[in-house]
C-alpha cells in the first residue's frame, strides 16, 4: 500500500517532538518530509542561554542529529523556508522551488521576535535573540564590542544580558514596566532578582521607553540608544527581547484561520482538517504557549491523531517559570500575583535572599512565586496542577515538604547545593553530575527520560524529588509533561481512577474486557498494568472476577519471596507474632531437612527461612504445617504486637489478643500494596504502632487508632484517627479504613500516599462521620475475605499452579 | 513425531501456561525457559537474565516480552535481547512445535 505523505513545516522542538511521538505509535504510516529554515537539525532552543554564556556549545544542544532523520527515512530540507501552501493541490512550496505534496500537513512555524518599530531598528548590531544565528552574532559582538543594551527585562532578555555580561560586555537592560519579569514575578521577588543582577554588574533602566537607535559616524553600525526621557547611552550591540509573536504568515496566506496564532481545536487540528499545528505558533482556547512542556503535551496529542488512534485531547496547560542564570534561583507558577479574593502566605528573609509567596484560593494552591530557595518548586507545582486540597497542611505549607525520602542520598534535599560527585540515587549509584550530563547531552526533558537513561530514581523512588529539582535547574522551565490525570502505564491514557470507576460501573470481570473496551494499545498489557488490573478486578468483584495468576508478580504466583539468586524465602504465619514449641520444632526440622542456609527473625516478628529452592516449596509448606505468612504479597503482612497487660507490668490492654484477632480477620487479604499493623498495650508503644498502616495503641480507657504511618523510604508518622472503647469497634473501624484503601487506593500506593492523596478529612468523613457507610465498608471487607484460602494448603481454591514447581528434565545429553 | 536425531521432545504445548513459562533442566548451557506468549507462540531462552542472571521463566509475560522478576529488565523473547535502555542478550534456542508437542534442538542443548 502506498504510504500517506506527511509534511512538517518547522524543524523545531515542537514539530520534531510530534514526529518522535508519531514514530513511536505508527512508525510506518507516513512518508515524512521536513522543512527547516535554519541550517541546523532540531536543537534544544531552551539551552541557547548556556551556549551564550559559554557553559555549552552548539553541538551539545543538538537533539536530533542528521543521522536520526536518515534512520527514519525522513526527507530533510534544511535552510529552506516554505513560502506557500496550496491547499487545493495539497502541496507546499519552498522559496528555492522545492515542492512536497502532502496528505497531512503539520505546521510548527514557531514564533518571531517582536522588533520595536523605532528608527534604527535595521542597523547592523541590532538583533533579536531567537536562534543559533543570533546567539553566534552575540558571541562575536562580545569579542569585539563593549556596550550592550538589552531591550526587554523578561526571561529571555535577562538570560541574554547575563550571557553577554559573562562574555565581558557592559550590559544595560531597558524595561518598559515597573519591575523585571512582571509576567513571572511579583515586585518583591523581582527586586531581589534585580539586586542580585546589579551585584553582578548589570545595569537597569526601568519604566523606560526607547525612542531611537542611533548609528555611528559612518553609519555602519548602531552606536547608541536614545530614550523617551532624553537620556542617551552607548550601545554597539542592541538585543531586542521585548516579546515574541506567533509566526502565522504562512498559514494566513493559505487562508487558515488565525487570530493571535493559528487557531487549533483540542486535537490540534486547524480549520482545515488535513492541517495540524503545534507549538508556539498556535492559539489553543485563547492561550499561546512559549514553554517546552505544553508544546510537548500538544505534540503527544497531535501524534495520537496523526497515528489515527483518535483518543487524545489537549485541554491546555498550567505553566511554570525558572530563570536559567547560574546562581539565581527563582520559580513561579500560576496566579502568583494574588490580590483581592486571594489569600497569600509569605515568608521573607531579605538578608538571606529568600522569599516565598504562596497564593491560595478556596483551599487550593493557585500560585507560587519564590526567590532564593526553590527546592520545593516542583512540589508546589504538583499541588497546583493536581488541584490538591491544602487545607490540612496549610500551617506548614510555606516550609515546603519536598517529596524526598529520608534515606539513600546522604540526607540531601536541595539539589542545587549538591556537588556533581554527590550521590543522588543510592539504589543505582547515580551521582548528580551523571544526571546533569545525561539531561544536557542526550536532550532529556522528563522524569521518565531520566529514569530510562540513567536509572536514577528508577528503583525505590526515594530520590524522585531531587531528580525533579535537577531537571528543573537544568531545563529552567517546567520540564514535566505529566498531565493532571496520570496514565496507568504506556499501554493506555486512562488513569487508575478512570479504570477503577469503569470496572465498578460496567461490572467488568475480565482484563480482556477492560483492554478492549477502554482502548488499550497492547493486546496483553504490560508488567505494570496487568497486576494492577488483576487486583482491581478481584478487589471490586470478590468471588466473581477470576484471579489471573499470570498477571501476578512471581512472589504471588509461587507464594514465596524470590531472592537475588532465584531461590525463595519462606515465612510461615505466626498470628500476632506468637508461636510455640511445636511450631519452632517443625521450623527447626525444616531447616535441617532442606539444608536452609539462613534462618532469620524479621522486622514483623516472624521467622524467615531463606534460600529455599522453588521445587522444594510445596514440601516445605507441608512439613511446616503452618499457614502462609503472605510475606511476599501486596497483602496483609503482619500484625506486630507487644506483650501487653497479659504479662507486662505497664500494660493496660491485651495487645497480643487484639493483634491475633485483627490478623485472623484480615487473613488472605490482598490490597494495593502491603499492609502492616501493630498493636501496643500502652502508650510506651513497644510495637511501634506509629509507623504502621494501622496502629492500635491501648490506653486505660480503650484503644487509640492511628492510620497511614510508614517506616520505609520516608518515615511517616501515623495520624490519629479516633479513640474507641471495645475490641469489636477496633475491628470495625480499622477494617473499614483498610477496605476504603482497598476500594479506592491505586495499585502500589501505600496507605500513607493514599491518605495524602485523598486527604485525612475525606477519610474521617467516610469512617467517623458516616456510621452506615463505615459498617457497609466493614461488611464488604468481611465478604471479600470470606473463606479466604490458605495458598500453602488449599492449592485449588487459591489457584496455585503446582506444575510450576516441577522442572522438565531432559533425557541424558550426549 | 517423536524425538529424533535432531530434535528432542520436551513437553506438551498445553502444559505451558498461557503468558507463562516452564523450565527445562539438563541442557549443557543451563536451565532453559520455555514461554507461551499471548498469541500461543512458543519461545525458548536461557533462563538467565543478561543483567544479573535472574530466572526469566518467573517473569510476567506480555506481547513477546518477559519482565525479569529480579530487577525488571524487559527481554524480547524472540531475540533473547534486553529492550532499551538496557543492553545484553540471553541465549535463545530454536523451538519446533508439532501436533501440540514442543521440541528443542539436540545440538543446541548439547553445546555451551
Amino acid at each position: 500500500m502506498k504510504k500517506m505523505k506527511l509534511v512538517l513545516v518547522g524543524n523545531g522542538m515542537a514539530g520534531v517532538r510530534t514526529l518522535e511521538e508519531l514514530l513511536k505509535l505508527a512508525p510506518d504510516l507516513y512518508d515524512i518530509a521536513v522543512f527547516g529554515s535554519e541550517p541546523y537539525p532540531n536543537y534544544n532552543r531552551i539551552l541557547l542561554s548556556p551556549v551564550l554564556s559559554g557553559e555549552q556549545n552548539v553541538e551539545q544542544i543538538i537533539l536530533n542529529d542528521l543521522q536520526w532523520y536518515a534512520d527514519h527515512n525522513i526527507r530533510l530540507h534544511l535552510d529552506k523556508t516554505v513560502v506557500e501552501i496550496d491547499r487545493v493541490a495539497r502541496v507546499v512550496k519552498a522559496a528555492d522551488g522545492t515542492v512536497e505534496p502532502y496528505d497531512r500537513l503539520l505546521l510548527a512555524t514557531g514564533s518571531l521576535p517582536f522588533m520595536l518599530p523605532v528608527p534604527g531598528k535595521d542597523l547592523p548590531g541590532v538583533i533579536a535573540y531567537r536562534d543559533i544565528k543570533d546567539t553566534n552574532e552575540m558571541i562575536a559582538s562580545a569579542a569585539s564590542h563593549q556596550h550592550a543594551v538589552v531591550i526587554g527585562g523578561g526571561l529571555l532578555g535577562l538570560e541574554a544580558a547575563n550571557g553577554l555580561r559573562v562574555r565581558g560586555m557592559k550590559v544595560t537592560v531597558v524595561h518598559l514596566m515597573d519591575w523585571l519579569m512582571e509576567r513571572q514575578l511579583d515586585p518583591v521577588a523581582s527586586k531581589l532578582l534585580q539586586k542580585n543582577l546589579e551585584d553582578r554588574g548589570i545595569q537597569f533602566k526601568l519604566k523606560t521607553q526607547t525612542e531611537a537607535l542611533l548609528p555611528n559616524a559612518d553609519g555602519t553600525r548602531v552606536a547608541s540608544i536614545r530614550f523617551k526621557d532624553g537620556d542617551t547611552i552607548a550601545a554597539d550591540l542592541v538585543v531586542m527581547a521585548a516579546g515574541i509573536r506567533p509566526n502565522t504568515a504562512l498559514a494566513e496566506a493559505a487562508n487558515i484561520h488565525c487570530s493571535r496564532g493559528i487557531i487549533v481545536n483540542d486535537t490540534m487540528q486547524t480549520f482545515d482538517p488535513l492541517v495540524y499545528a503545534v507549538g508556539e505558533c498556535v492559539n489553543h482556547r485563547g492561550s499561546v504557549y512559549g514553554l517546552v512542556a505544553p508544546l510537548f503535551e500538544q505534540a503527544k496529542v497531535c501524534a495520537n491523531h496523526l497515528a489515527e488512534y483518535g483518543i487524545a485531547r489537549y485541554s491546555g496547560s498550567v505553566t511554570s517559570t525558572k530563570l536559567k542564570v547560574t546562581g539565581i534561583d527563582l520559580f513561579s507558577a500560576g496566579e502568583f500575583m494574588g490580590g483581592e479574593g486571594y489569600e497569600e502566605i509569605t515568608l521573607s528573609d531579605p538578608l538571606a535572599g529568600v522569599y516565598k509567596k504562596l497564593v491560595v484560593k478556596n483551599d487550593l494552591l493557585v500560585g507560587v512565586c519564590m526567590y532564593g530557595d526553590t527546592a520545593d518548586g516542583s512540589w508546589y507545582f504538583k499541588l497546583l496542577r493536581e488541584e490538591k486540597n491544602i487545607a490540612s497542611m496549610r500551617d506548614t505549607l510555606i516550609f515546603g515538604e519536598s517529596n524526598i525520602g529520608d534515606i539513600g542520598h546522604e540526607g540531601h534535599n536541595k539539589a542545587a547545593a549538591m556537588l556533581d560527585t554527590d550521590e543522588v540515587c543510592g539504589c543505582n549509584g547515580v551521582n548528580k553530575g551523571k544526571i546533569v550530563r545525561a539531561i544536557k547531552d542526550q536532550g532529556l526533558f522528563t522524569l521518565e527520560d531520566v529514569r530510562k537513561c540513567t536509572k536514577a530514581s528508577a528503583s525505590c523512588g526515594s530520590c524522585t524529588g531531587l531528580v525533579e529539582q535537577i531537571l528543573m535547574n537544568c531545563l529552567g522551565t517546567s520540564y514535566s509533561e505529566t498531565p493532571k490525570k496520570k496514565a496507568m502505564c504506556a499501554c493506555t491514557d486512562h488513569s487508575h481512577d478512570a479504570v477503577r470507576t469503569a470496572i465498578r460501573e460496567n461490572k467488568y470481570l475480565e482484563q480482556a474486557q477492560i483492554r478492549s473496551e477502554m482502548g488499550w494499545r497492547t493486546p496483553s498489557g504490560c508488567a505494570s498494568c496487568r497486576p494492577a488490573l488483576n487486583y482491581y478486578l478481584i478487589s471490586t468483584w470478590p468471588h466473581e472476577a477470576k484471579d489471573d495468576p499470570q498477571s501476578r508478580f512471581i512472589n504471588e504466583r509461587a507464594h514465596a519471596n524470590i531472592q537475588k539468586d532465584g531461590t525463595y524465602s519462606v515465612i510461615p504465619r505466626m498470628w500476632g507474632g506468637l508461636t510455640n514449641a511445636s511450631e519452632l520444632r517443625r521450623i527447626a526440622d525444616v531447616a535441617d531437612k532442606f539444608k536452609v542456609p539462613t534462618v532469620k527473625v524479621t522486622g514483623g516478628q516472624r521467622i524467615d527461612l531463606l534460600g529455599i529452592k522453588k521445587e522444594d516449596l510445596p514440601a516445605v509448606w507441608k512439613d511446616l504445617g503452618m499457614p502462609s505468612g503472605h510475606a511476599y504479597g501486596k497483602s496483609i503482612r503482619t500484625v506486630k504486637t507487644c506483650v501487653g497487660s497479659e504479662h507486662c507490668r505497664f500494660g493496660t490492654q491485651l495487645s497480643m489478643d487484639m493483634g491475633v484477632r485483627l490478623e485472623k480477620m484480615l487473613f488472605g487479604m490482598y490490597a494495593p500494596h502491603k499492609v502492616k499493623l501493630a498493636v501496643s498495650g500502652c502508650p510506651r508503644n513497644c510495637a511501634e504502632a506509629g509507623i504502621k498502616d494501622v496502629g492500635v495503641i491501648g490506653v486505660d480507657s480503650g484503644w487509640e487508632i492511628y492510620i497511614a504511618g510508614n517506616g520505609g523510604i520516608k518515615t511517616e508518622v501515623a495520624e490519629f484517627l479516633c479513640k474507641l472503647k471495645t475490641d469489636d469497634e477496633v475491628k470495625e473501624y480499622s477494617g473499614a479504613f483498610i477496605q476504603l484503601y482497598r476500594e479506592e487506593g491505586w495499585y502500589l500506593e501505600r496507605t500513607v500516599h493514599f491518605v495524602q492523596r485523598v486527604g485525612m478529612d475525606y477519610v474521617k468523613a467516610r469512617i467517623l462521620q458516616d456510621a452506615a457507610g463505615r459498617l457497609a465498608l466493614f461488611e464488604r471487607l468481611l465478604f471479600a475475605l470470606k473463606d479466604a484460602p490458605d495458598p500453602w494448603k488449599d492449592f485449588e481454591a487459591a489457584g496455585v499452579d503446582l506444575k510450576q514447581f516441577e522442572a522438565i528434565s531432559l533425557p541424558q545429553m550426549n | 513425531m517423536i524425538t529424533t536425531e535432531q530434535w528432542i521432545l520436551v513437553g506438551k504445548q498445553a502444559d505451558i501456561p498461557l503468558l507463562g513459562a516452564r523450565v527445562v533442566k539438563g541442557a549443557v548451557a543451563g536451565p532453559i525457559a520455555i514461554f507461551k506468549a499471548s498469541d500461543n507462540t512458543i519461545f525458548a531462552v536461557l533462563d538467565r537474565c543478561p543483567h544479573k542472571g535472574g530466572p526469566l521463566s518467573q517473569g510476567i509475560v506480555f506481547g513477546h516480552t518477559v519482565t525479569c522478576p529480579i530487577h525488571a529488565w524487559n527481554i524480547n523473547l524472540a531475540s533473547g535481547c534486553a529492550l532499551e535502555p538496557d543492553e545484553g542478550c540471553a541465549r535463545r534456542f530454536e523451538v519446533k512445535c508439532v501436533a501440540g508437542e514442543v521440541f528443542l534442538r539436540r545440538d543446541q542443548l548439547a553445546t555451551m
